[in-house]
This record gives structure tokens, C-alpha cells and sequence, in this order.
């Protein structure tokens, strides 16, 4: 029941505690006095890892979490250096950075915006950390890159290819390594109709988020312009696991290409319903039916086993690739060296782009003289370097993507062993993958000014 | 004090306590010792903890009094998250009009909801309920993704309208006209360091405000109807009394109490992805409010705490802090009780909850807050007797 004292007396008590009560918050407004956020001040530095463990994603989270635990140990002059003796930048003696040892906290972002966004706060708020990388969906390393950019830490995104990382929700702060849908559109149209002709009638089925979208619009685009027609496009949720009821109609809808936009579980999944529909061995409009996959990776390939032979698709790097195409792409033996030596198997490209970035950020750091974030991000941007597996690469000023060479990949028919899965079919030169800054596919964004936080 | 009676009054004073020294409470071991892994004193965190504390005390009218349990009070949350990112992106990065529209767009739509999922009760209006929310949250993540933004969800930008505010075009940030929400002092005592967070104030003084109102309904007439209604609805209908306004006002009040949440979520984070609206997230709801009590008045709030703790604090506990920890014993014992203690971190975090949850729920019905009243009647001074007399603590 309530007891109501609406005496003189009664409000003016109630009153005074109330307005205490609400002054109380404004006496705190001082900011502290350091000049960015998380300004490292003991004898060692906290990089934040923030990857996948749990969901559809966690098989790549566990490789990017071995690759930077490698990379950590190369900084602080542990294990036999990798990629650091090929890296065309010495300005890393393995002495941390700045000389201050480099530790590491890590985080599971679940394949979710908010957990993500959650784990990378704790990483700030709690742990301190410098920079955050990792991630390895679209999704979430749009969200955490928004993040860091209000809480003034340096992202260096792991494994995102969505045009919008870098297009539409491109921030100052943020950094993509990896390679984008575009490129994989431009590197893959030319190949795919010089395999399966120009007269051929696509069908795309893509995952119902951001990088599904640019993907499919990617592959659309730079197909189309070389002749191709496409058919229809269905969009497919993250969270499905049977696609059969999407693959059934693909037939008689009169295609014969189909177009995989997914990525892994649900690429693994789509594709061996539609090798169980018996797409494969289909005939339309007189030609062989045949299933495309634009982004491709080694665990997804281990997935779906024998499905995968001879499918064609994109990658940013392999990890034969020093072997097969020559000194170019130096630095990869180097890593695939001390990353089997310490696990006992082959780093996938996942793994690969986040021991890269992490590189990239501590060399950035050691030639700007600072952990500043701003310092950073004038360090990187048009930065050209070499010797990091990928040939000759150059950190674009405009929009803080890595441009560089593009692998073009076909499911080997008969692979020796589980790790050699994938064979090169062609390397794209830079020059071929390589657009404007104001491209429609990357138009609305903006990358704003560094905000060195605190 | 404040129409409350003696009892309630030292309640509101305890949680004021807690909540205003927070920043120090939850940092109790100093910065860099072993232990500093259990501070939960950072800003994000002490949000959370308000935030779905007003979340779980929300949930807690309408469960806790009338006894219906929903399984989609998400979507309310989702729906105040939305309608405030959408007010930050149109009109100003000022939280006041973002926080309003959130309950208004939230009461509007558990209306509609509770309107028509009213007519059944029991298991069919948890169904009814569930079936909302996962409506809501499918839309939000394909249908409507102009609105919504589909997976990747909604953020600030630059390029925004932002009509009302001067500084339209730069990279505007949350505030109480000027007052950013993520400007922190931090305070270092010693080898203690503490956190005092502007946006951590601001959501703990409206989690006081939702508090003291929750105990207003709580002893209100309004209250004790509800209450009747849990106890036996069919009586009071066989006596003429039509039930359905007051099931339907605690509804909308607390579907108005989780969008105030959502709308405190974005004003803290500016961002908003539909994954918030998900049934887990409905469900997480419900093992708050019964974790710590349903029907009592700090239950919900014990119970959000917790469970926000464990899903940011457990589950950051990885095996090499693990060695830290056991490496005073010797190597064959350490690896034998990390294997053991294994599966209960990291992303076990949940099995740890959840052998919590049933532990309490088996053993204290009551929750947190029968715990509590045990260990008070055990070492309380002769205070058993009266306790004895008045019903338990609400």
C-alpha cells in the first residue's frame, strides 16, 4: 500500500536528497590527463584479439588466435622471427615494440555485433589494449571498427571482404588488409568466361548480410559486363543450415551456373546440397552445369571434401603460393615455416592476414615513434611494403585497403594430403583488382578524421 | 521518505549506495595483482549491469506480479534500441530525445503485442509472446533492413541529418547536452585504480528512477490487484472483475521499462544489430528475474548483475591464466586440475551459469534474494522473530 506524505516537510526532504541525488553525476567531468587512449606506460604494450570461438565462424578463430599468438612471440624476439626477416621494412628488431614487451588479451565476439562490440570494450576499458584486431565476419568487424574509432584505438580488421569495411562504413582508424568483393569480382569474371563461356546464365544464392550483398553485387557486375546474364538472386539466412529448399528450383529456373555466396558453414552446407541435387552432373541450355564459389578457403574446402573439386573461387593468399609462382610472394615460406614448426600443420589465409596486420601495426608504431593512433594512421596510410607474402602491397591513403595481387583457385581433383586441398589457377596482377576510391560499389562513406581518444 | 515506507526507504538508500559507489565496489582488488581479473569495474560492464537491471526489474511487473511469463520482451528492447539510434541519426546525438522515443515506440508496440496475446494465458501467451518476438527479430533482420539495417544493424555516422544539432557533418558522440557519455576520470588510490564514467552515472540515476517507480507499483493499489490476479485470476473474474486493463497496463509498463533499456543501450553504444532481439536474449530475461527472485523488488537487478558478470568475466578466463593461478602446485597436479577447471571457462562460461542457475533454483526457489534473507536470519540479531511476523521482504 502506499503511504503518501505530501506534507511541507515531506517534499522538501524528498526534495533536497532528489536534487543531490541528480548532482551528484555532474561533479565527475574531469577527463584524464593522458594524450590518447590506453597510452602504454609501464614496460609492456596489450594488443587486443578479438576472434570468433563460438558459431558458424570458429574454425577460422582459431587459426587467427594460433597466428597471433606467432606473431607476438616474433615481436618480442621469440621463436625464428617469420615474416619479420622478409618483411621489407626492419624498422622491428624483435625487442616488442618501442621496447616494450607485447602482451595479449583475447575475446570471443561470436559472430555477433553486440558480443563483439562487448568483448572489445572489456579489451579497452578494462585491459587496456592499444589496438584491436581479429574478427572474421563482415558484420562484426563493421561494428567493432565503429567502435574503435569512438574509443580511439587503431582496428586492424582480420578476416572481413565486404566492399563496406572499407567502402561505406570505412572509419580513419580502421585498417583492412585482407582483400574485398570487388577484387574478387574482378579477378574472377575473366576466368569464369574464359573456362565456361560468355553466353552463361547465373543463379546466386547469397548469405543475408553485408558481405553478401557486395559480394553478389561484385560478381554480378564484372560478369555481367563480360556477357553474362543473371538469372535470379535469393537471399539465404546466416543461420540456415539446409538449403535444400533453395537449391530445388535452381534447375528448372533455366541457369547453368550457380553462384555460392557463403562462406564457411554455410558454404559447406549449400554446396553439398547442391552436389546432393545432383547440380554437378546437370546439363542446361546444352552446357555443363557448373557451381561457383567467389570467396574460398582452406577450411571451408576441408569441409566439404570431395564437393569442392574443381570449383573455381578467390583468395587472398595460399599457402604454396612462394613455391609455385616464385620469390614474388617472399615471406610466405617464412611464415608457413615457423607456423607448421609450432602447430604441426599449414596456416590458412585467415591466420596469414591477421600475423600480417599485427606485423603492420607494430612496424607502423615503430616508425611513427608512437602509440598514438593518429600517428598510426599517417604511418600506414600509403605505406608500401614487401615481403609479407603477397608481393608487393600498398596501404591505399584513401581508404585504408591493401592493394595486391589476387588468387584465382580451383578444389583439386586429387588432393594428396588434407592440407593440399586447393590448387592456384591464376595469380590477377594488382593493376586488374585495383579501383578508385569513389567507385559506386564503395560510394557513402567516409573515412572521417583520427580520433586519438581521451 | 519519498511516500515509501520504512523499510522500502532503506532499500532505495542501499541501492543508491551501491549503485553510486559502484566504480569502487567492483574494483576491489588493485591494479595488476592476480586477483585484478575479477574487477568488474569498468565502464561497459557497470552499464550492462544497470541497464539490464532495469531490463529484469521491468520484466519483474509483469512476472513477477501477474504472474504471466513472456518470452519476448526482446523485441521491446530491440524495438527502444531502434527508435534511439534512429532519433540520434535524425535529430541530435543528445540522448534526452532518444531515450523518451525509446519508451514511447516501445509502449506503443507492446500494446499491440500485449493486446492481442492477453486474450490467452499460461503457456499459450508465453507462445503468443515468443512468436512476437521472433517475428520481430526476422523482420528486423531481412524484411525491414532499410529501417533496420538487416545483420550488420545501425551506427552513428557522419554523413546522418542530425537536424538539431551545430555539428552535423563531424563525428558526433553520444551526450547530455555537451556531457559525453564515454568521458571517464579515472582515479588511482594507491595500486587501486577506479573508473567514474559519465555514461555509467547517467544510467545508474535512471535505473534509481525505474527502481523507486517499480517499488511505488509494487505497493500500490494497482500492485495488489496484479497481484490477485497471480494468486487466482478466475475468482476475480467469477466476481465481476474485468482483469484484463491491469494485465494489459503491467504489460505496457513493462514493455516500456525494456525499451528504456534498449534506448540506455544506444545512448552508451551506439549501435544497434537485430541479434538483440533474439529469443536467447528473451530467455536471458527470464534467468535473470528467477535467478535472483521473482516477485521481490531487488531480485531482478541481483540477477542481471550476476549474469552479466559471468558472460563478461568467466568466460574471459582463458587456460594460460589458469597455469598462473595453479602454478604454485606441482606440474602434474596443475595440468590435472586446469583439465578439470577447463570446460567451466573461456566459452564454458554458460555451463558454469547454468549448473548456478539450477543450484538455485533447486535450492533456493526464492533466488539470490532468499539467500540472502537465510544468511540474514542466520547471523541476524534476534531479528528471526520479527521476521517471522511481516511476510518476506518484496
Amino acid at each position: 500500500m502506499s503511504t503518501s506524505n505530501f506534507t511541507r516537510r515531506g517534499v522538501l526532504k524528498s526534495g533536497a536528497v532528489a536534487g543531490a541525488g541528480l548532482a551528484l553525476p555532474t561533479i565527475f567531468t574531469a577527463r584524464s590527463a593522458a594524450a590518447f587512449t590506453n597510452d602504454p606506460m609501464g614496460s609492456s604494450v596489450t594488443l587486443g584479439f578479438n576472434v570468433p570461438q563460438t558459431g558458424a565462424y570458429a574454425d577460422e578463430g582459431m587459426d587467427e588466435l594460433r597466428a597471433f599468438e606467432l606473431a607476438v612471440e616474433h615481436l618480442n624476439g621469440g621463436g625464428d622471427g617469420g615474416m619479420l626477416n622478409t618483411f621489407s621494412s626492419k624498422a622491428l628488431g624483435g625487442n616488442g615494440i618501442l621496447g616494450k614487451e607485447v602482451k595479449y588479451v583475447t575475446g570471443d565476439t561470436q559472430t555477433k555485433s553486440d558480443a563483439a562490440r562487448a568483448a572489445a570494450q572489456s579489451m579497452i576499458q578494462k585491459d587496456g589494449a592499444v589496438m584491436i584486431s581479429g574478427g572474421s565476419s563482415s558484420g562484426v568487424a563493421v561494428a567493432v571498427q565503429a567502435l574503435c574509432q569512438e574509443a580511439g584505438i587503431i582496428f586492424m580488421a582480420g578476416l572481413t571482404h565486404a566492399n563496406d569495411t572499407t567502402g561505406k562504413d570505412k572509419k580513419a582508424n580502421g585498417f583492412r588488409h585482407f582483400f574485398n568483393s570487388y577484387m574478387s569480382g574482378a579477378a574472377l569474371a575473366p576466368i569464369l568466361t574464359s573456362q565456361y563461356g560468355t553466353d552463361r546464365k547465373a543463379y546466386h544464392l547469397t548469405a543475408d548480410y553485408n558481405w553478401g550483398y557486395t559480394t553478389e553485387q561484385a560478381i554480378r557486375e564484372s560478369t555481367e559486363a563480360l556477357g553474362w546474364e543473371t538469372i535470379n538472386t535469393v537471399l539465404t539466412p546466416l543461420t540456415q543450415t539446409d538449403f535444400s529448399s533453395y537449391i530445388a528450383p535452381v534447375l528448372n529456373s533455366g541457369a547453368d551456373i550457380l553462384v555460392l555466396n557463403h562462406y564457411g558453414g554455410n558454404m559447406v552446407n549449400s554446396l553439398t546440397n547442391a552436389v546432393q541435387f545432383g547440380l554437378r552432373a546437370a546439363e542446361a541450355n546444352g552446357k555443363k552445369f557448373e557451381i561457383v564459389v567467389p570467396l574460398y578457403s582452406e577450411l571451408m574446402a576441408r569441409g566439404a571434401g570431395k564437393n569442392i573439386s574443381g570449383i573455381l573461387g578467390s583468395q587472398n593468399w595460399d599457402w604454396k603460393l612462394e613455391n609455385q609462382l616464385g620469390a614474388r610472394y617472399s615471406g610466405t615460406n617464412a611464415f608457413v615455416q615457423s607456423f607448421g614448426t609450432k602447430f604441426g600443420f599449414p596456416p590458412s589465409q585467415a591466420a596469414h592476414t591477421c600475423y600480417v596486420q599485427t606485423l603492420l601495426y607494430a612496424d607502423a608504431v615503430t616508425r611513427a615513434g608512437s602509440f598514438n593512433p593518429c600517428a598510426v594512421v599517417e604511418a600506414l596510410e600509403g605505406f608500401e611494403f614487401d615481403g609479407l607474402g603477397n608481393g608487393p602491397t600498398l596501404y591505399r591513403a584513401e581508404d585504408h585497403q591493401c592493394f595486391k595481387d589476387v588468387l584465382v583457385v580451383r578444389g583439386k581433383e586429387n588432393p594428396e594430403n588434407e592440407f593440399d586441398l586447393v590448387e592456384i589457377v591464376e595469380v590477377t596482377p594488382v593493376a586488374q583488382v585495383t579501383y578508385a576510391p569513389d567507385h559506386p560499389q564503395f560510394a557513402g562513406g567516409n573515412l572521417g578524421a583520427c580520433n586519438p581518444g581521451a | 521518505m519519498f511516500g515509501l515506507n520504512a523499510k522500502d526507504t532503506r532499500l532505495l538508500w542501499i541501492v543508491i549506495g551501491l549503485t553510486m559507489l559502484a566504480p569502487f565496489l567492483l574494483n576491489p582488488f588493485p591494479e595488476g595483482s592476480e586477483l585484478a581479473q575479477f574487477n568488474a569495474g569498468y565502464p561497459d560492464l557497470m552499464q550492462r549491469f544497470v541497464i539490464f537491471g532495469i531490463f529484469a526489474i521491468g520484466f519483474n511487473i509483469l512476472f513477477g506480479l501477474t504472474g504471466y511469463l513472456s518470452f519476448g520482451h526482446a523485441a521491446f528492447l530491440g524495438v527502444g534500441s531502434y527508435a534511439a539510434i534512429w532519433m540520434m541519426k535524425l535529430l541530435t546525438m543528445n540522448v534526452i530525445p532518444a531515450i523518451i522515443m525509446s519508451i514511447v515506440f516501445a509502449g506503443l508496440f507492446s500494446l499491440i503485442v500485449g493486446w492481442i496475446s492477453l486474450r490467452r494465458s499460461g503457456i499459450y501467451f508465453s507462445i503468443l509472446t515468443l512468436a512476437f518476438a521472433q517475428m520481430s527479430y526476422a523482420l528486423a533482420y531481412s524484411v525491414l533492413t532499410p529501417i533496420t539495417g538487416g545483420e550488420t544493424g545501425l551506427q552513428a555516422k557522419i554523413s546522418d541529418p542530425r537536424i538539431l544539432d551545430s555539428n552535423a557533418g563531424e563525428f558526433g558522440r553520444a551526450n547530455l547536452f555537451g556531457l559525453h557519455m564515454n568521458s571517464s576520470y579515472e582515479l588511482t588510490i594507491g595500486r587501486w585504480e577506479f573508473t567514474v564514467n559519465t555514461g555509467y552515472y547517467l544510467a545508474a540515476c535512471v535505473m534509481l528512477i525505474s527502481f523507486y517507480m517499480a517499488i511505488r507499483i509494487f505497493r500500490s493499489p494497482f500492485g495488489m490487484m496484479l497481484r490477485a490476479i497471480k494468486s487466482n485470476q478466475q475468482r476475480m473474474n467469477y466476481t465481476g472483475l474485468s482483469t484484463r486493463p491491469y494485465t494489459l497496463a503491467a504489460f505496457v509498463i513493462s514493455g516500456m521499462y525494456a525499451g528504456l533499456a534498449g534506448g540506455l543501450m544506444v545512448a552508451m553504444d551506439t549501435q544497434v544489430g537485430p541479434e538483440r532481439m533474439f529469443w536467447t536474449a528473451s530467455g536471458e530475461v527470464v534467468l535473470m528475474t528467477i535467478l535472483g527472485g521473482a516477485g521481490t523488488l531487488i531480485g531482478p537487478v541481483l540477477g542481471a548483475g550476476m549474469i552479466k558478470y559471468m558472460e563478461n568475466i568467466i568466460s574471459k578466463i582463458n587456460d594460460s591464466i589458469l597455469h598462473q593461478w595453479f602454478s604454485f602446485l606441482p606440474d602434474g597436479l596443475e595440468d590435472v586440475i586446469v583439465a578439470v577447471v577447463h570446460p567451466f571457462i573461456g566459452k564454458g562460461w554458460s555451463l558454469t551459469l547454468g549448473l548456478t542457475f539450477m543450484a538455485v533454483v533447486i535450492f533456493l526457489p526464492g533466488g539470490l534474494v532468499e539467500g540472502g534473507q537465510r544468511l540474514g536470519r542466520l547471523f541476524g540479531r534476534k531479528s528471526a522473530e520479527s521476521d517471522k511476523k511481516t511476510p518476506p521482504a518484496e
